[in-house]
């Protein structure tokens, strides 16, 4: 045997004992996870230690005031109005659009998709923008004004989905070549409508630019609940189908043979996923390159199992974001938008990935 | 006569043309068919429909006595397996896991595999050939490497219907050998059923225990290989010049070709 093929089969076994360890490999991401929300609580303007924010969260959670007894009031107020709502939403988000992004490449079959590919966050900011353009305030008289831009945002990306699906879509069902074409299409002209109405806006144009670059300063407990709610449910409806999942990688006629509904799995995968995208778009605006990069990274630790992909992703997704936002709310001098850092680091980092693919491919 | 299905005044469009156009034929059960025809007569198109992947515009089929339309997705997955023309995956899978996913149908949604399970797939495993490199990466093989493993995939689906769709394509004669014979043992052994669309005649005439015609979603001709098999029926079917004799060495009919 040449050397060559006992070195792929020796790098082929390691991978494989590292892909088994799947609860290990949960388990640790979801401590280190539940580690760096504290930590993260810690840092900002006021720096807090460790062991009083963690007394603060136990203490809130299990209703125990007495614990508080000698802290500043003002403490427990930053850590529980201000940081954790923060950071929790940031942490859902990242493992939302990470979620979403190992199903659209799941589905589409392509380790490049994510959640743009299918227009899908075009949509949502369009809709946002017009929120913002027409200063549109709804359900102020119930005292959900906030949840207005969410809204939109979310009709828009709803919308955007079923108009690139209508596209894509023939008698036959839609192909996956189809529905990227379509969704490259609808998003070109969505942005060019989102161009034009940073045109003719003077003074919200600046609210737009900042929601379009992506943030997550000020978000509320409603913000977190909401996010997390809906992941949640996305995430159960995926899960369930994540073994589908796999078949569909084998193409639609096989995966058909083994008792798949190739045309009803695709439906149901991209509606769920195009709605975590949407509520993430909708509360933290463009954030690029989590959905594409972390389903791609987490490969490499969990191979494509979606069984496993999906919820490593999920934590992957959440530790990587929750870092980012850190990075930018409390290590940066001045807060930068947090779709221009994962941009910024992401994009160059994908571009390093995918050209060494591409070379090990040329090498073969 | 046992039938496996019998399919009756099929019709299937795309656009406009007619892809299947009146197609009527029983398929008995235990046998081995071969579906020969030129290259877009709907060859494929007639497996989709078989197999429910797609639905016919009109027309009957019937599997194993009842209509096949009243079967859930889920009961045909354990009833018949496909092997695919073209298998091509792009995510990293291992040639175990895919050989694996022929048991899905058998393993509840959120259960691991069963040591059966397990001992069904090594077995197949060794039987095809591929055991050398179950912990390769699909996406590292090449196409024929690929296609011994979709036939491994469709045979530990375990069903009684094995479809071949131009599974030799991408083989050298070795391995288009040993996948025949394999084949041709469910046959024998298990009274399965294989149907097989093959383009190369030959391999056909050796394996198939009747063979069916297609040209322009009809049958053009069917029956029994060694019946069938013959100048006039190659000459309306694929319009060449042929010579068909009985050779002893593979004990059945063989084709040459005029240039």
């Amino acid at each position: 045997m040449p050397l060559t093929s006992i070195k792929v089969q020796e790098k082929s076994g390691f991978k494989n004992r590292l892909q088994k360890a799947i609860g290990i490999q949960i388990l640790l991401l979801s401590m280190t996870l539940c580690g760096l929300i504290v930590i993260s609580a810690c840092m900002g303007y006021i720096q807090l230690s460790f062991v009083d924010v963690a007394k603060i969260i136990v203490a809130k959670i299990f209703g125990q005031t007495s614990m508080l007894e000698g802290m500043d009031k003002i403490f427990s107020v930053v850590v529980i109005e201000v940081r954790l709502p923060r950071i929790l939403t940031a942490a859902v988000v990242g493992g939302g659009l990470a979620v979403s992004g190992a199903v659209f490449q799941g589905i589409l079959l392509n380790p490049l998709a994510d959640p743009y590919t299918l227009g899908v966050s075009a949509g949502a900011a369009l809709g946002a923008s017009l929120a913002f353009f027409f200063n549109i305030v709804l359900f102020d008289q119930i005292g959900l004004g906030a949840c207005s831009i969410p809204v939109f945002a979310f009709i828009g990306a709803v919308g955007t989905l079923f108009f690139v699906i209508y596209l894509s879509s023939s008698r036959g069902g839609f192909s996956s070549n189809n529905l990227i074409l379509s969704g490259i299409i609808v998003a070109a002209i969505l942005s060019a409508g989102i161009s034009f109405l940073k045109h003719v806006a003077d003074e919200q144009v600046s609210i737009i630019i900042f929601w379009l670059m992506g943030s997550f300063a000020s978000r509320t407990w409603v913000d977190v609940f909401m996010t997390s709610s809906f992941l949640c449910l996305g995430f159960l409806i995926i899960i369930f189908y994540a073994r589908d999942l796999n078949l569909m990688s084998l193409g639609s006629r096989t995966a058909s043979s083994m008792g798949v509904d190739t045309g009803k799995l695709t439906l149901i995968l991209l509606v769920t996923a195009s709605l975590i995208t949407a509520i993430c778009v909708s509360v933290s605006g463009i954030i690029g390159f989590v959905g594409l990069l972390v389903p791609h990274m987490v490969r490499f630790l969990t191979g494509p199992d979606n069984r496993k992909l999906i919820p490593v992703s999920m934590l992957a997704g959440s530790i990587l974001l929750l870092c980012a936002d850190t990075v930018t709310r409390a290590i940066l001098p001045s807060e930068i938008p947090i779709g221009v850092l994962t941009a910024l680091i992401g994009g160059p980092f994908f571009c390093y990935i995918f050209r060494k693919r591409q070379a090990a491919v040329t090498d073969n | 006569m046992n039938m496996t299905f019998e399919i009756e005044k099929l019709l299937f469009f795309y656009e406009d043309r007619r892809v299947i156009d009146d197609l009527t034929i029983d398929i008995e059960t235990g046998k081995f068919y071969g579906i020969i025809g030129p290259n877009g007569c709907g060859k494929t198109t007639l497996i989709d429909l078989i197999t429910k992947h797609k639905n016919p515009v009109s027309g009957n089929i019937t599997y194993k006595g009842k209509d096949l339309s009243l079967y859930s997705k889920k009961e045909l997955s354990m009833e018949i397996a496909l092997v695919p023309q073209n298998f091509y995956i792009n995510f990293p899978f291992t040639v175990e896991e895919i050989v694996m996913m022929g048991r899905y149908p058998y393993i509840p949604r959120f259960s691991v595999p069963s040591p059966e399970d397990y001992r069904i797939v090594y077995d197949i495993m060794k039987q095809t050939g591929i055991y050398k490199f179950k912990d390769r990466f699909i996406t590292e093989l090449s196409s024929g490497e690929r296609q011994r493993i979709a036939f491994a995939r469709a045979l530990a689906q375990d069903t009684p219907i094995l479809i071949l769709d131009e599974a030799t394509s991408n083989l050298d004669v070795n391995y288009s050998l040993n996948l025949l014979n394999i084949a041709a043992q469910r046959v024998s052994k298990e009274k399965k059923t294989v149907i097989a669309v093959l383009q190369d005649i030959n391999l056909a005439a050796i394996y198939c225990d009747y063979l069916l015609f297609i040209k322009q979603g009809s049958i053009a001709a069917h029956g029994n290989t060694d019946e069938i098999l013959n100048q006039n029926t190659l000459q309306s079917v694929f319009n060449v010049d042929t010579k068909v004799y009985f050779e002893p060495y593979s004990d059945s009919m063989q084709v040459v070709f005029k240039k």
